[in-house]
Order: C-alpha cells, then sequence, then structure tokens
C-alpha cells in the first residue's frame, strides 16, 4: 500500500472539509478500496475514516413513512438483517445476502457497496493496460478475458461490469441516493447514479469529488413485497460475482394479470440494467412463461458477447424468466 | 509531510488492553501478527477470499486483513488466542476436534473465529444455513463436510441423515 495519511473526522462538515482535499478519499468497512489500494490500483494521498459519522446518524436503518432510509455507514449485514427491511423490501435482503461473506457484509456499508469498482482482472493489473484505471491505455479485455463482463451499454473504451448484487435490488425498488458536499445536498435516482462507460470509463458514477453518501431512501414497495425474487448465477454455489444475476418484483392482481413488473439485471452492465420499456409491456398479461420470455428478449435487445461471454446471453435470458417465475410463485419471501 | 507517521492507538485484545504505534497502512491482520505476537491468526490470501484471517471485532466476524489497525483504535478484538478459557477448550474447538474438522489446520483458526461470529449472528438453522454462512471460509483440504458437522454440532443443528439427504 502507498503511504497515505489518515484522520478521522468525529463530525459530518468537518468530514466534508478532509474529503474536499484533492487525493482524498472516505473509508467505512474499507473491504474493496483497502484490496485496491494493496493492488496499487488505487493510491489516495489520504484516507478520511467516516465510521466516527455513525453517531451523527449515518447508520441508522428506519422507516420513512411508508418507506425506508438506509444510513450509508450502516453494514450490509445489518440492512439484510434488519425486520423492517425483510418485511419492506424481502428483494433487497435477499440480494444483499446473495453477495459476499458473511464477514464482507459484517464490514461493507450501504454506501461503499454504491461505489464498489469492476473486478475485471485487467483493471486489477497494474501491469496491463486499462482505460478505467489509466485513460486511454486501451482495453485488453474486449478480445482477452471477457468471461465475466458485460454484454449490454458497453463501449469500444470498457466492458466492465458493476459488481454489486445489493444494488441491482436497488434498482428495481426505484432507490435514491441522498449525498451531501461543503456547499449543500442532492438526492439522485439510482438509475442516474451509476453509469455507462462511454468515452470515460474512469468515471463509475455521477458523485462528484468532495461529495459524501449520506444513506439511501427506498418509496414504499409494499406492492412488490408478496412476489419478487432475486436470482444469481455463478461460478460457485455461494461466495462468488455474479455472472448473471436478477432482481424480479411483480404486482399481481387475484387473477394472475401483471399490475406493475420490475426488473434489474446485474452482471451484464456497467450499472444495473433495466429496461422500464418491457415492463410497462407486461402489464395486463397474465403472469407466466409466455409473457416473461417476451420481457426477457426486449431486456436482451442488443445484446452483444465478446466471445467468452456469449454465453451471458441465453443465460441472461433464462434467468430473466427464472426469476420472475420466481417472484409469481411468491419468491423471496 | 512526515515520510512515514506513526498513530497511537489502543485496542483490547483477547480481554487485555494493549497499546501500539502504527503506520496508517498497517492492517489488522498485520498488527496481530507481526506487532501483538498472536500468530493463530492466519494469513491466507491478504484480499478477502479466504477467510484465514478472520476475528470477532466487537463480537463480529471480519477479514483482518480487510481492515486497518488504525481504524480499529478503543475496539475489541477476539482471535483464536482468546476463545479458550484457561486449559478448557472452546466447546467449537472441542466439536473441531471430535469431527475430525481439519486436515493441514491453516484454515482451521479462521473457521473457528467464523463459527463463533455464525453462532452470535444467530440465524443458521440448518445444515444448508450453515453451509451457506460459512462460505466465507475456505479449506484446500476439503474438510468441509466436518466443519459444518462440528459447527451443527455446537449449534444443536440437526444433520439429515443419509436416506433424507
Amino acid at each position: 500500500m502507498n503511504p497515505f495519511a489518515y484522520t478521522q473526522p468525529q463530525d459530518v462538515g468537518t468530514a466534508l472539509v478532509a474529503l474536499a482535499a484533492p487525493g482524498a478519499r472516505a473509508v467505512a468497512g474499507g473491504t474493496n478500496l483497502l484490496d485496491l489500494m494493496k493492488a496499487g490500483v488505487m493510491a489516495p494521498s489520504g484516507l478520511v475514516d467516516i465510521n466516527a459519522l455513525a453517531g451523527a446518524g449515518l447508520d441508522a436503518i428506519a422507516e420513512d413513512g411508508a418507506g425506508m432510509r438506509l444510513g450509508a455507514l450502516a453494514r450490509n449485514a445489518d440492512t439484510a438483517y434488519h425486520p423492517l427491511v425483510r418485511e419492506r423490501y424481502p428483494l433487497l435482503s435477499v440480494a444483499i445476502l446473495a453477495g459476499a461473506s458473511p464477514q464482507l457484509r459484517n464490514m461493507a456499508t450501504n454506501g461503499g457497496n454504491l461505489l464498489q469498482r469492476t473486478r475485471c482482472v485487467y483493471f486489477y493489473d497494474t501491469g496491463a493496460p486499462c482505460n478505467k484505471r489509466e485513460p486511454g491505455t486501451g482495453c485488453p479485455a474486449k478480445a482477452g478475458i471477457n468471461r465475466q463482463l458485460a454484454i449490454l451499454g458497453t463501449s469500444e473504451r470498457c466492458i466492465a461490469t458493476h459488481p454489486s448484487d445489493m444494488c441491482v435490488a436497488l434498482r428495481a425498488l426505484d432507490a435514491t441516493v441522498h449525498v451531501r458536499a461543503a456547499n449543500g445536498e442532492r438526492a439522485i435516482p439510482i438509475a442516474d447514479f451509476h453509469r455507462l462507460p462511454g468515452d470515460t470509463p474512469d468515471i463509475d458514477n455521477t458523485l462528484e469529488p468532495g461529495e459524501l453518501v449520506t444513506h439511501i431512501t427506498l418509496p414504499d414497495g409494499r406492492r412488490f413485497a408478496r412476489h419478487s425474487a432475486y436470482v444469481k448465477v455463478r461460478d460457485r454455489l455461494s461466495y462468488a460475482f455474479a455472472l448473471v444475476s436478477v432482481a424480479a418484483a411483480l404486482d399481481l392482481a387475484e387473477d394472475g394479470t401483471i399490475r406493475a413488473a420490475r426488473i434489474a439485471l446485474g452482471g451484464v452492465a456497467h450499472k444495473p440494467w433495466r429496461v422500464e420499456d418491457a415492463e410497462e409491456r407486461l402489464v395486463g398479461h397474465r403472469a407466466g412463461e409466455l409473457a416473461f420470455a417476451a420481457a426477457a428478449d426486449r431486456i436482451l435487445h442488443g445484446a452483444r458477447g465478446r466471445g467468452q461471454n456469449d454465453f451471458k446471453i441465453p443465460l441472461a435470458h433464462n434467468a430473466i424468466v427464472q426469476a420472475l417465475t420466481n417472484a409469481m410463485r411468491g419468491g423471496a419471501r | 509531510m512526515d515520510a512515514c507517521p506513526h498513530y497511537p492507538i489502543r485496542l483490547h485484545i483477547n480481554g487485555e488492553e494493549r497499546a501500539f504505534a502504527v503506520e496508517s497502512w498497517v492492517t489488522l491482520l498485520d498488527l496481530l501478527r507481526e506487532r501483538a505476537g498472536l500468530m493463530g491468526t492466519k494469513k491466507g490470501c491478504d484480499h478477502g477470499q479466504c477467510g484465514a484471517c478472520t476475528v470477532l471485532l466487537d463480537g463480529r466476524r471480519i477479514n483482518a486483513c480487510l481492515t486497518l489497525a488504525v481504524m480499529q483504535n478503543g475496539h475489541a478484538v477476539t482471535t483464536i488466542e482468546g476463545l479458550a478459557d484457561g486449559d478448557r477448550l472452546h466447546p467449537l474447538q472441542q466439536a473441531f476436534i471430535d469431527h475430525d474438522a481439519f486436515q493441514c489446520g491453516y484454515c482451521t483458526p479462521g473457521q473457528i473465529c467464523s463459527a463463533a461470529g455464525l453462532a452470535a449472528e444467530g440465524q443458521a438453522k440448518t445444515l444448508d444455513d450453515v453451509r451457506e454462512l460459512m462460505s466465507g471460509n475456505l479449506c484446500r483440504c476439503g474438510a468441509y463436510l466436518q466443519i459444518a458437522r462440528a459447527v451443527c454440532a455446537v449449534q444443536g443443528i440437526a444433520i439429515p441423515g443419509p436416506e433424507s439427504a
């Protein structure tokens, strides 16, 4: 690890001043950032340990009207096992528990999970070119080791995926990310928080330098709580990143007619992938394989493999149908 | 800037308060092994992928390789050395012996600390739960079956017989 200065501010104002310094990074759980620093992929000149801000309520998990508010410093495990999260957003609970290991979930925070970086092997290999790590050096993944990488929303500069499970559920549940800087606060819909690589794959998300994620809010999701499911396909049964994952939620009428649907995919793009048009077309149709397969076709329109990851296209299709079928049957509960 | 400033910290390790002065980049794992003289906690991958460095931080299991010692100032750490009560083994230690739950033993301190964390979390109700919730600890000898049985024995979880397996 590179030498760096360490500070542990005791209040949000002091933390925001420290984070405004060039080269400063916030650290909370540290499970991704410290690993990237060991690999030499990231080398901040200062780490601002924000864990003391838990005292200011940044670790709170609380009811927010019919929705919920999840503190940025709340640990992934505490979020997933929170009784009200389980009751109102079983999809979020099972998605978090599908990720990482119990040890990592005990450390990793909700804010840090949003800011996770790709696990593309070229990004981690400082001896290889990588446009995300060093803009302009190239992307060997396109014709190289790309079995884990993206099939949707890629650019010629980058085919990395976002590795989170939690964020896939947050996307399906229409979460909002709340951030604060020295000069004010703003709320970013989860759809706009992560971005596609385009010509600037070095930028993962729309968080500005000096901004701190304070909390995540979730709107009323009770209509989906009875019919939601998370399907994660990976190389081993547990503790592996998704090849493809699908968060699916349905609001069904008594006779099985779809009143509303939410479908988000992980492991396939630079951000959680969602095609709202495909969801709207499900409305009014009877829940079942025919409708689900049509939605899968629409979601995967334009998908492109790069060789090793070609299999992800049919895999994602099947995973979408499976997740919607599980949701229909009462999945995450 | 001072080339490598040292940060004074205090940790409660296995019930004993200890003081250190550490560089910012020293992980909790390296502090335990190289500065606290506690070699029981193992360094496997040093990337949070194997679980060999699992310790309890304020009673919760974590990977000691992925946190900085300076970040844990004032907190309580329990390592494998702190689980036994004098010469009386912790029930998990005894169960690992009774169930032959190791071969080379390198992953064992992490496995046992992880199982202690699992017990405190109270989420495991079945053998499948134990397998899932112990998945952060790799055993390259492949003693998983015996490890899961040892953990289940201490947790009072019934192991399905061969006819129902």
